[in-house]
């Protein structure tokens, strides 16, 4: 389902809006004290795995978010979003293990190679329509998974990226130490969310929503629709590459799973579990996959059972995202109140 | 100025629009009658853009827009609202007035500022009041009455600060009385703005009550072009399309 017919379902209840002018450093702040939080988390639980699922969910959350921008924001349902999942981890992991370049230098890299790689893709199928454009994207990912596993002497084929990355010391934040992996981890993550948080509220933004809702209409008031779908594209893609970055830090290594079109198919289950009107569904919906997959591979062998079930308890049950569900809720309480 | 010179699109083998040529004078209002089928939607869909034409020119101000994209000939000035409202379902009246007039200043960049500047807001302002959609600002699109759906279309158009706006039926699917309130309305923002207006109508006794222009299609050709007067007695006219007995109303 779009976020558009997700909205329209809603419409009847003249669900009150967010006011479109809130303060202006609202997000800041909420980013600063949600980073504040997360930095603090270390000091009170000192579980290891706790960490651990924070730094898988930043991964993922980034992943998730930046494909929301397309599904959401632009009504562009990408198959292969996961392709820059794994051309982050594989572009890092390599770039680390071959050249021995400083990480600052590693990470820009990788995203200056997924930016050029995003906009030849994006070139290619921003043109197409609704299901073109999510095959022909789903094409790309398996093409690139191919190429993963049969140039075997650059990326080890099927046996992935190893012998583990190298994680140099830089400006005193020593990536192999834990500790400054998840902090470093939860940074990359709230920067990350705050600049798509600017993307989805900018001018721009409205230019993608307009495009999702009427294209042609879009297109008759003066922009370029193919232009700004290869800009959201693009720029997703950037985001999807942080997430694939901060994975093969984690795993420290790179596996031909991360560039798998499975990897997409999680972000979309991630959106529809969280839901794609709200900015922080996916972020909601990582959680909870994340925590779904924990909890029930210890229990049952059969989790991809399980899962299923779940994401049609979603999808036909709610028939929205659990963020979507209660943002209506409170929306449909405060009119009560008032009314 | 807007000069058609020569303008003609073929479907097949059916000539929907066939050498057609007109000009409009900056300022002026001019309705365009004709039967079902008579080209009226093609040829507005040629100077926009929708469509390309097989030949001819849309000369504004001199600049051939044809074979430009919709895009560029609405930053030409070229605005136009649709016949079934054509409209942004999921943004308020408000949102989508600051949207369209960002992109119009090429202020709809990633690092634009997400609070728009006076002269924006401004601007989406004087459309909202002139289309008198001030009051519903914060109603989503798609919870607007059917009236109100037209309006936003207009006020879209309007927003851009058009040299030449194109109307195609703003009184599509109304009832008599909401007709006039929509043909009060598009005379009243002609006489504001001082643009030039083009729009499609079906209802005889409003086109020959307000425009001061007509033009006839008719299977793609111009039948005539004049005052009311003179198409209430244009022979062709009234043979092709108006029947002996017009005045029963409106002529679909």
């Amino acid at each position: 389902m779009t976020e558009l017919q997700a909205g329209q379902g809603a419409q009847p209840l003249e669900v009150p809006r967010i006011d479109a002018r809130p303060q202006r450093y609202r997000d800041l702040l909420v980013a600063l004290a949600a980073f504040a939080v997360l930095a603090l988390l270390p000091m009170v639980f000192g579980s290891k795995q706790l960490l651990d699922f924070v730094i898988r969910c930043a991964a993922y959350g980034l992943f998730a978010t930046s494909l929301n921008l397309l599904v959401g924001y632009t009504g562009l349902i990408s198959f292969g979003h996961g392709m820059f999942f794994g051309l982050g981890a594989y572009g890092f992991g390599l770039m680390m293990q071959k050249t021995g370049v400083p990480i600052p230098v590693a990470f820009v890299a990788t995203l200056a190679m997924t930016c050029v790689v995003a906009v030849v893709i994006g070139a290619i199928c921003v043109r197409l329509k609704e299901i073109y454009f999510a095959f022909v994207t789903l094409a790309f990912q398996m093409l690139i998974h191919s190429t993963i596993l049969s140039w075997q002497s650059l990326t080890g084929g099927d046996q992935g990226l190893r012998g583990g990355i190298p994680r140099p010391p830089f400006l005193g934040i020593d990536l192999s130490n834990h500790l400054h992996l998840y902090i470093t981890s939860c940074a990359l993550l709230v920067v990350g969310l705050l600049l798509m948080r600017q993307i989805a509220q900018s001018p721009f933004g409205y230019t993608l929503r307009m495009i999702r809702d009427n294209a042609t209409r879009a297109s008759f008031i003066g922009i370029d629709v193919w232009r700004a779908k290869l800009v959201i594209f693009v720029l997703a893609a950037l985001f999807a590459a942080t997430g694939g970055i901060i994975m093969a830090l984690f795993v420290s290594g790179a596996y031909p799973e991360f560039a798998y079109w499975t990897i997409s198919g999680e972000g979309i289950f991630i959106n529809m579990l969280g839901g794609v009107t709200t900015f922080l569904g996916p972020m909601v919906g990582t959680v909870l996959l994340l925590i779904l997959n924990d909890t029930v591979t210890r229990i049952t062998e059969y989790h991809g059972i399980v899962l299923g079930i779940v994401i049609l308890f979603f999808a036909v049950g709610l028939r929205k995202g659990l963020m979507d569900f209660v943002v209506e809720w409170f929306a449909q309480r405060r009119g009560e109140g008032r009314g | 100025m807007l000069e058609i010179r020569a303008l003609s699109k073929s479907f097949g083998g059916v000539k929907a629009t066939d050498n057609v040529s007109l000009d409009f004078a900056d300022g002026s209002l001019t309705a365009v009658i004709g039967p079902n089928g008579a080209g009226k939607s093609t040829f507005f869909n040629l100077i926009t853009g929708a469509l390309r034409p097989d030949a001819g020119q849309v000369l504004l101000n001199g600049i051939d827009m044809a074979g430009k994209t919709p895009p560029e000939i609405v930053r030409h000035g070229i605005g136009r609202a649709f016949q079934v409202a054509s409209i942004f379902p999921s943004l308020t009246v408000e949102e989508t007035m600051l949207a369209a007039v960002c992109a119009d200043q090429h202020r709809a960049g990633v690092m634009h500022r997400r609070f728009p500047l006076a002269e924006t807001r401004d601007r989406a302002e004087h459309a909202m009041e002139l289309l008198g959609l001030a009051g519903k600002r914060n109603r989503t699109a798609a919870t607007l009455s059917h009236g109100d759906q037209k309006l936003l279309d207009i006020a879209l158009a309007l927003v851009l600060d058009p040299k030449v706006l194109l109307l195609d039926e703003p009184t599509a699917g109304m009832g008599t009385e909401e007709r006039w309130r929509m043909i009060d309305k598009v005379r009243e923002l002609w006489e504001k703005q001082k643009i030039t207006v083009v729009f499609i109508e079906h209802d005889m006794d409003i086109v020959f009550k307000i425009a001061p222009e007509i033009v006839v299609l008719c299977y793609g050709r111009i039948l005539a072009t004049g005052t009311p007067d003179a198409i209430r007695r244009n022979e062709a006219v009234i043979e092709a399309y108006l029947g002996s007995d017009h005045h029963a109303g409106a002529v679909a």
